[in-house]
């Protein structure tokens, strides 16, 4: 990316000088070596199941950061990858007795799959419709897992078994769970990690500066944007997928709304378009929603008050701010 | 009558009488985005906020200034309540998303997103999540009226006229009248409209008072139909956003016809295939995007 570019708004990047680069690396090597540190050693200090819950969410508010943060499009309808994903993967564990790794696949393929069809119909509109109209199609999904006769309506679908990873590690032993959850949340970051640095996640970043100029440039834009979303909904149906299998449980708090509310504070709170930004805003959130799990429906209340904080007053988010006075451009 | 035509006929009037809902609060959407280029999420929960002011005026406002034997009714609310909520939007408009203009709309988005979370949090807090039931109909709108097809409830068929009277209002204050020519030219070029001394910061609040005081008049027609709960204006809303994006927020008149339609459309469904009826809108709204990707009544970009 050139450092020409003047219409930048939120998004500074300065990737000038050699000095400023190296000291981007060093930080993002010790956020890398605190992270999968914390994956290693978290069992230790924490109860295995919370962990698990914060890696999947984790996962899920990456997945949606590489639509909102390196595309620029905001979709209010992620839970239905996840929650969807949950669902199918958990049939597919439960009735198909499909194995672990398999189950997990067929849940992320449906969410691609669902994420293709939403993706295509959303970018026909652009900007605020494009999150309405997500925000709708979620919406029939949600529908669809309450009426269906598969999914347990209400009671949404319980007792998935965990069964043996590759046949013989029991995925009932909680380190066994936990490193397996461990190892695909990793996984999936990479993945996320490559993709925003490859070739074509720079085209996406260039897209989010100036879509307009991306199209002149001979980007053929809708199907950058499309790829994104059907990657980015498939790595929240990994994220949901993983979460039935850990919970041994898929419910409609998956698929509702409020979860792709939930989802965007994470990314807010912890920065779109930074890279660790949605693994510290999920962490926070999960942490504060167990905290406060106590005061009942209050919690809501201290969500929409994050959120409007978020909005006002820190709009690029804890690790935003932490780069910005660090003054390097990603983090 | 055909017993087949006078079902459909007695599903369309109560299709109808949620087009209401639809239309009231499309329209106030519509006339929102249209100055302030802001999608008003938390228009859910005003509605929400209006119904439970008019169920507070009814059944706790006495009590609370020591007149237990007072009772603020269905009349009186229907003013206090829009206006109530109106002065809330103007506070959310004054102090939050003026701030946010400069911005990309996402954000206030979710800056409302964030008040609709709020605001339903606190009435869970402090009501039944489940619902109350409004008791304060008025007594001269109780009862039933022979439509020669039905039975209709006399004040669902009130609901009705009165809405359309507004909407009709709203509509020719806008398209017709001074005050709207100098809203439409404030969101055409506020800078020239700035410069010929009128005052456009205090327009706007105006104007999103206005909005979300449709939004809380809504609520209070709603109140005495369907039972008052937090949950209200959180699923509605949903639906309001498929029926803007169907009908195109570029047009006042637009976004009331589609609101009375799709809630028709949304009756008859419950004729052919009842399962179908809360997803036919959304069903709808996948069609437009495949035929007319800007809406029915939307300009080009």
């Amino acid at each position: 990316m050139s450092n020409t570019t003047t219409d930048i708004g939120e998004f500074e990047e300065n990737t000038g000088e050699p000095e400023h680069r190296t000291r981007s690396r060093i930080w993002q090597g010790i956020f890398w070596v605190a992270l999968i540190g914390f994956l290693l050693i978290a069992p230790a200090l924490l109860y295995p199941v919370f962990v698990m819950q914060l890696l999947c969410f984790a996962l899920f508010a990456a997945a949606f950061n590489l639509l909102i943060g390196f595309t620029g499009l905001l979709s209010f309808g992620h839970a239905a990858f996840f929650g969807g994903a949950a669902y199918i993967a958990g049939h597919a564990l439960k009735v198909w007795g499909f194995p672990p790794l398999l189950g997990i696949a067929t849940g992320t393929l449906f969410a691609a799959a669902l994420g293709w069809a939403v993706g295509s119909l959303a970018i026909r509109r652009q900007g605020i419709y494009f999150a309405m109209i997500t925000l709708a199609l979620a919406q029939i999904v949600y529908f669809l897992v309450l009426q269906l006769p598969f999914t347990g309506g209400e009671d949404g679908l319980q007792g998935i078994p965990r069964g043996h990873l590759l046949g013989f590690i029991d995925l009932n032993q909680p380190l066994a769970m936990y490193y397996t959850v461990a190892a695909i949340f990793l996984i999936g970051f990479l993945v996320i990690y490559r993709i925003i640095h490859s070739p074509f996640g720079q085209v996406l970043q260039a897209i989010r500066e100036n879509e307009p100029r991306a199209l002149s440039l001979g980007y053929n834009v809708d199907r950058f944007k499309l790829l994104a979303f059907v990657l980015s909904a498939a790595l929240a149906g990994l994220a949901g997928s993983t979460k039935a299998l850990v919970f041994q449980f898929a419910s409609l708090t998956d698929a509702h709304w409020q979860m792709s509310g939930e989802v965007i504070l994470m990314t807010l709170l912890g920065g779109m378009g930074t890279i660790f930004g949605p693994v510290v805003g999920s962490f926070i959130v999960v942490a504060l929603q167990h905290a406060l799990s106590g005061i009942g429906s209050w919690v809501q209340v201290v969500i929409g008050g994050t959120f409007i904080a978020c909005v006002l007053l820190f709009r690029r988010g804890i690790v935003g701010e932490l780069a910005r006075l660090l003054k390097i451009n990603s983090l | 009558m055909d017993p087949m035509i006078r079902l459909i006929l007695a599903q369309g009037m109560l299709g109808l009488n949620n087009g209401v809902f639809y239309a009231m609060l499309s329209l106030g959407l519509a006339v929102i985005f249209g100055l302030l280029n802001v999608v008003n999420f938390a228009h859910g929960a005003l509605y929400m906020l209006g119904a439970f002011l008019a169920l507070i005026l009814y059944s706790y406002a006495g009590a609370w200034v020591g007149l237990d034997a007072l009772h603020i009714g269905f009349w009186p609310a229907l003013i206090i309540a829009p206006l109530l909520v109106a002065c809330f939007g103007m506070l959310i408009e004054r102090f939050m998303l003026r701030r946010l203009y400069k911005l990309d709309p996402i954000y206030s988005l979710l800056l409302t997103f964030g008040v609709t979370l709020v605001l339903q949090g606190l009435f869970i807090n402090f009501f039944n999540a489940s619902g109350t039931p409004y008791p304060g109909m008025p007594e001269s709108l109780r009862g039933v009226v022979n439509l020669g097809f039905m039975m209709f409830p006399k004040y669902r068929l009130f609901v009705i006229i009165f809405s359309i009277v507004v909407c009709f209002v709203v509509w020719y204050m806008i398209e017709r009248t001074r005050i709207g020519s100098r809203l439409r030219a404030g969101t055409e070029n506020p800078e020239l409209v700035k410069a010929f001394g009128i005052n456009v910061p205090l327009m706007v609040m105006l104007t999103f008072g206005f909005g979300t005081g449709l939004a809380g008049l809504a609520g209070v027609l709603a109140a005495p139909i369907y039972s008052v709960s937090p949950l209200m204006g959180a699923n509605l809303i949903i639906v309001i956003f498929a029926v803007v994006v169907i009908g195109g927020m570029g047009s006042i008149a637009g976004a009331v016809v589609t609101g009375f339609s799709l809630g028709l459309v949304e009756g008859i469904t419950k004729v052919f295939y009842a399962p179908a009826a809360n997803t036919v809108i959304f069903l709808l709204m996948v069609i437009i995007l495949l035929v007319r990707p800007n809406g029915l009544f939307g300009r080009q970009g």
